[in-house]
Order: structure tokens, then C-alpha cells, then sequence
């Protein structure tokens, strides 16, 4: 019961926080410029003054603030996120056409991430001071370091390119949709994953391996011990779950990161996805494109910590939903 | 010689054995336990070859004879258009895709990381630890309000906000340093606000009341020196991760515009030349990769030497950042990092205890 409360509670702030971010794109793109600015903005530079005329009329700039605040509101609440006017197409057609390649670098470069991560933190943790744990600190440390538009250029010059000269052509760039087959679109995918996954494995190796060692000194896993436990139980259901708490709460915070990790490896690896036309969009000046997909990733963000928040009671017995 | 004489003399002041007792303070001996660990002293010299390296440009461009925005067509490029290799006529890192010196233009690169590195850190230095004091020290209404700034600072997706405002204005320098300072600060403040909550109750706090003191006084000249070592060791790690960003907003086209040259941007303009110029790739994400790991491992040193009872098998960035969660000291005192997560975790006023990172700047 204490469950649905809380999912209740912590949607409601969710659609606060959506309900300010889209309050705070609507000043920034509509109120803080002239009207005659945002009408260009929204009509792209080409437009011509009956197609302003119109732009006008559409978006209510003629109108009082408070009255465009209104309509651009209303419109969201319906799903109408405009009409990209470079692309001649509303703007939740091209999120349609773009998220599953997004989807498939978000999901393949979280699992890929969180796997080697826990992985390597976890061996390191029951291995601590080992050759391994200090290899491990090594690769943490450089993937640390490195920006990820960095890792993805030197894959693709140190990988791609040599395999490619030399008529290995599993990897590819650019984006083949996995009804073109499982193999292609692996082929395109695992680059980018690769590139997430050395950028903030590190991250999590640090986590899980500060953690678990945390953990490993409590007193139930000297009861747990003591019972007669393998080692083996007692690391995977006794301490590897209530380690993870840590893990997961940084997985909520990443999930900002995320956005601009994929946004980078969308740019590097020339996949055309809700990153890539963001990105582009703004070069053009394709305002209703970045308004739309801005208010999307804010939506995404807030989803994805109610379900980060969701996973802690799952996993740590002892964190109590209030 | 007369016993009174003797006695005189021994007791002047400077025949005292002055050397062999001579304290420290505590700067002196995390400077000492600084300087004796060799990768942050490695780090520094690095950091410092860096700089002079960013400092010489002008005069790199003139030994080469390259100013830094022209294009050599003709010696510049190959017969195809393309861009030459290091050594070839007289290109010491080789060009360009338009035929540039591709040293002199990561030599200014270099000005513009490290301008846009130093200055968002000291400003978000300034604003972080004024703003965490303040709310810190006056509670209530006050830090109601900043806390709930802070947390929607580090909560809110940097990139979206600069996606947004490179949209809305073309972007520039100014917008860079703007946007990187705005999700810097917030990090600092809870640190600040967290250790100033605890240290407000001290009763050196209460002594300076009582003696009269305001409160700028106290902030400011009791409370902030206690807080300068987390704040020193927070600052040096945002040094990379703002040069990340700097060279991220500019790769991505919405950081420095061309024709400046900012690593970002070269490196974004080099992704067409993968198969004909791997100088035009390796060259800046050297330079890059070496000055945010410098300055990391300079910040993970500083903060072992401050407080040396940090574990130093994990010598990482954001070891730093405080995600050692409940590490106990031997003698149960509070370790940096602890205090780093007890400054996330003051009043925490979410459902379920998290232990937000420090800095929103990971890309």
C-alpha cells in the first residue's frame, strides 16, 4: 500500500518538475525574445512574411503572454509538439521514426555498462589488492578521464578503420534497423554500446567495489557466515543485493549523463537518431524540433528516476518506502 | 665564566634548539605528503608543461611561421585535397582539412580549454561556497530556498539546458562559461552547506558569538578556512570535467564557434578524415585526454594528502566525489569523503536516503 502512496506521490512531483522544465522552455523560447524573433525561430530563416503571417497566427504571438503560455500548454497536454518546418514532418512523427535507434544505443550501452561495471567491482572487491583490482583501478582511472566523443573517435580509428581496410566489415557505422537482421544491426550497435560502456564503467567498478567491500564488513554477512552459508550464497544473495543500493542510486543520477552520452555517440558514430536531430536542428534553426525533443528528455529523466527510486525497496531490504 | 652567565645565556631565545620543534600547520604537511607522492607531482609538472604549452602559442605560431586561421591550399594539403602528414612541409603535427597548422591551432586550443576550465571553476568556486555558506549558516527560510536550488541544479540535464539556449542564441564563448558555471556551483554549495550545518554548532562558533562577531565574520573567517580543504580537492576535479564540457558543447557544434580553434571543435572536424589523417584525430585527443587525466590525478593526490586516511588503492577522479558511502575510520572520525557524503546528505528531505553525486558535469 505504502508502494502505490509512494508511485502516487512521486508522480505527482514528476509532473511538477515537467510542468517547470516546459514552463521554463516556453520563456526561454517564446518570452525572453521579440515577437518577430520567435516567428523566424518557429518558421525557419527562409520563411516567407505570408508564412510568418501565419507562424504568427498558429503560435498566438500576437496574443498576450499569458494567452500563448496557455496555447503552447494546451497543445502539449494533447501531444502536439509542432511541426519541424525543415523537415516538413510534426515533430512527433520524427520521434517516432528516430527513438528505436535511440532505444537500441540507450538499452544495449546501460546493459553492456552496468554488466562490465558490476562485473569488474565485483571480482575486484572479493579479489581486493589482487594484480586484477589493480588493473582494474588502472582502466578506471582512463575511463574516467576520457570524454566520450574521445573513446567513440578513437574506436572508430583504431577498430573500424582497420578492420574495415582489411575486408572485415562486421562493424559498421551508421544505423541498420534490426528488421534488416540481428547481425547488421549488432554490427552498427556495438560501437556506440562499447563507447558508453568504457566511459561510465568505470564509474560503477569504482561503486560496486567500494560498496560490496562496505558491505562484506556488516555484521549479518558474519551471521549469515556463521550460519554455514557457501561463500558463494553469501556473496550473491546476501551482499552483492544490498550493495547495489548505491549502484542504482547513481544509475538514477546518470540518467542526465546518459542523455549527453548518447547525444555524443549518436553525433560520432552517425546515427540519425532523437540525439542526432536535436543536434542538428540547431544549426538550422529548427526551434520546434528542440522544444519538442527538450520537454521529451526532461520527461525521460523524470520516468527514469521514479523507477530508480522504485528499484531501491526491491533490492535493499532494509530501505523502508516512506 | 661566571654560573649566572651560563645561565643567561641558555635561556635567550635564539640559543634554544629552535630546529628540532618546529610545527607545522596543516598545510605544510599535506604539502609535504603532496610533494612525496610521485604521480601527483608528475601530475603537476604535467599540468604545468600544459599551461606553458597554452601560455606559448603565439610564439609556436611564430617559430612556424603558421598563423593560427590560415590555410596553407596549396602546401597545406595533398594532391587529393587532403590534409598532410606530421613533418611534411614543415607542418610539425602535420594540417588540417583546409590545410591549418594543426599544432598552432591545438596550442590555441589549449588557451581556450584551460581559460574555460580555470575561470567556470573559479566562479563556481565563488558562487559555491558564498551560496553554501549563507545557507548553511542561516537555516530555515533561507536555505529551504537554496536547497531547492541546488538539487535542481545537479538534478537538471546539462546538455538539455545548452541544447536550449545554443537554439534560442548562437552560441559562444560567453554561453560556454555561462552554462558550465550554472552546473558547477550546485556541487560545491552542499558541500559547503553540509559541513557548515555541523561546524556552526562547534564551540569556537559559540565563542565568537559571544565575543561578538557577525555573521560575515563568522562565515567567513572562522567557518570557511575549516571547509577549504573538500572545496580544494572538489575545485581540481572540476578543472577536466569543465574541460570535458568545453570540448563536448564544442564537438557537438554548440560550444565555440569556428574558426577559433577549441580541441572540441578540431576533433569534430576531424571525424572526416578517419581513413586519410589519423594525426588530425590523435593529435588533439592526446592533448585532451592527457590534461583532464592530469588534472584528476592531481585532484585524487591533493586529496590523499589533505586526508590521509583515505583508502589509495582507487586512485580515481570521482573517488573523490564522495561515493565511499559508510567507510568507518579506525579512530571514527569523519573522512573527507565521508564528509562529502554527509554534506549530500544533510537534510535530506527526499523518500528514500540517496547520495546524489556532487557534480552534473559527467558526459
Amino acid at each position: 500500500m505504502s508502494m502505490v502512496w509512494f508511485l502516487i506521490r512521486r508522480i505527482i512531483t514528476g509532473a511538477i518538475v515537467l510542468w517547470l522544465v516546459a514552463t521554463g522552455t516556453f520563456f526561454l523560447f517564446f518570452a525572453a525574445i521579440p515577437v518577430a524573433t520567435v516567428a523566424r525561430n518557429l518558421a525557419g530563416r527562409a520563411a516567407s512574411p505570408p508564412v510568418l503571417a501565419q507562424t504568427t497566427r498558429y503560435y498566438g504571438l500576437d496574443k498576450p503572454i499569458i494567452v500563448q503560455y496557455g496555447h503552447f500548454m494546451g497543445k502539449l497536454i494533447h501531444g502536439n509538439l509542432g511541426e519541424s518546418f525543415y523537415l516538413q514532418e510534426p515533430v512527433t512523427t520524427i520521434i517516432k521514426q528516430d527513438l528505436p535507434i535511440t532505444i537500441s544505443v540507450v538499452i544495449g550501452g546501460v546493459l553492456l555498462w552496468l554488466i562490465s561495471g558490476l562485473a569488474v567491482g565485483i571480482l575486484s572487491a572479493t579479489r581486493a589488492r589482487s594484480l586484477f583490482d589493480r588493473f582494474a583501478t588502472l582502466g578506471v582511472l582512463a575511463g574516467i578521464s576520457a570524454p566520450t566523443f574521445v573513446v567513440g573517435e578513437l574506436l572508430i580509428l583504431f577498430v573500424f578503420v582497420p578492420l574495415n581496410d582489411h575486408g572485415i566489415t562486421f562493424i559498421q557505422t551508421g544505423y541498420n534497423p534490426i528488421t534488416a537482421g540481428f547481425v547488421p544491426w549488432l554490427g552498427s550497435m556495438i560501437l556506440p554500446w562499447i563507447t558508453l560502456a568504457i566511459v561510465q564503467a568505470a564509474v560503477y567498478t569504482r561503486l560496486s567495489r567500494g560498496s560490496l567491500l562496505d558491505t562484506l564488513g556488516e555484521d549479518y554477512i558474519r551471521t549469515a557466515r556463521s550460519k554455514g552459508l557457501t561463500e558463494r550464497r553469501v556473496l550473491y544473495r546476501h551482499a552483492v543485493r544490498a550493495a547495489m543500493t548505491p549502484v542504482v542510486s547513481q544509475l538514477g543520477i546518470d540518467v542526465g549523463a546518459l542523455l549527453g552520452g548518447v547525444l555524443v555517440v549518436e553525433q560520432v558514430f552517425g546515427l540519425h537518431g532523437l540525439g542526432y536531430q536535436v543536434v542538428n536542428a540547431i544549426p538550422q534553426g529548427d526551434q520546434p524540433v528542440v522544444i519538442g525533443l527538450v520537454i521529451l528528455a526532461a520527461a525521460f529523466v523524470v520516468a527514469a528516476n521514479i523507477i530508480v527510486d522504485m528499484s531501491y525497496a526491491a533490492l535493499d531490504p532494509r530501505v523502508r518506502i516512506t | 665564566m661566571s654560573v649566572t652567565e651560563v645561565q643567561f645565556q641558555a635561556a635567550r631565545v635564539e640559543d634554544a634548539p629552535a630546529i628540532a620543534i618546529q610545527g607545522r600547520s596543516q598545510w605544510q604537511l599535506t604539502w609535504r605528503r603532496l610533494r612525496s607522492d610521485k604521480v601527483a607531482v608528475g601530475s603537476i609538472v604535467v599540468i604545468f608543461l600544459v599551461i606553458i604549452f597554452a601560455l606559448a602559442a603565439p610564439l609556436i605560431a611564430h617559430l612556424t611561421g603558421h598563423p593560427v586561421n590560415t590555410a596553407y591550399t596549396g602546401i597545406g594539403e595533398n594532391a587529393s585535397g587532403n590534409p598532410v602528414g606530421p613533418g611534411v612541409h614543415g607542418f610539425p603535427l602535420g594540417t588540417d582539412q583546409i590545410g591549418r597548422d594543426l599544432l598552432v591551432r591545438i596550442a590555441y586550443g589549449a588557451r581556450i580549454s584551460l581559460f574555460v576550465g580555470l575561470l567556470t571553476t573559479a566562479l563556481a568556486t565563488i558562487a559555491g561556497v558564498s551560496l553554501g555558506l549563507v545557507a548553511g549558516y542561516f537555516g530555515g527560510v533561507v536555505d529551504a530556498i537554496l536547497a531547492r536550488f541546488f538539487d535542481a541544479a545537479l538534478a537538471f540535464p546539462f546538455i538539455i539546458l545548452a541544447l536550449a539556449l545554443a537554439s534560442v542564441f548562437s552560441p559562444s564563448l560567453a554561453i560556454v562559461i555561462g552554462v558550465i558555471t550554472f552546473f558547477s556551483w550546485a556541487g560545491i554549495s552542499r558541500i559547503v552547506r553540509g559541513q557548515t550545518l555541523s561546524l556552526k554548532e562547534k564551540e569556537y562558533i559559540e565563542a565568537a558569538k559571544s565575543l561578538g562577531a557577525g555573521p560575515m565574520r563568522i562565515m567567513f573567517i572562522d567557518i570557511l578556512p575549516n571547509l577549504l580543504g573538500p572545496v580544494l580537492v572538489l575545485s581540481t576535479l572540476y578543472i577536466p570535467a569543465a574541460v570535458t564540457f568545453e570540448a563536448t558543447l564544442s564537438f557537438l557544434g554548440i560550444g565555440i564557434p569556428e574558426p577559433a580553434p577549441s580541441w572540441g571543435n578540431i576533433l569534430s572536424e576531424a571525424q572526416q578524415f578517419y581513413h586519410v589523417a589519423w594525426w588530425y584525430v590523435v593529435f588533439p585527443a592526446a592533448a585532451l585526454l592527457i590534461t583532464t587525466l592530469a588534472f584528476n590525478l592531481l585532484g585524487d593526490g591533493i586529496r590523499d594528502a589533505i586526508d590521509p586516511r583515505t583508502e589509495r588503492i582507487f586512485a580515481g577522479g570521482k573517488a573523490s566525489r564522495g561515493k565511499r558511502g559508510r567507510r568507518r575510520n579506525k579512530d571514527g572520525g569523519l573522512s573527507l569523503d565521508q564528509a562529502i557524503v554527509v554534506g549530500q546528505q544533510g537534510d535530506q528531505t527526499l523518500d528514500i536516503s540517496r547520495q546524489p553525486d556532487v557534480g552534473g558535469l559527467d558526459i
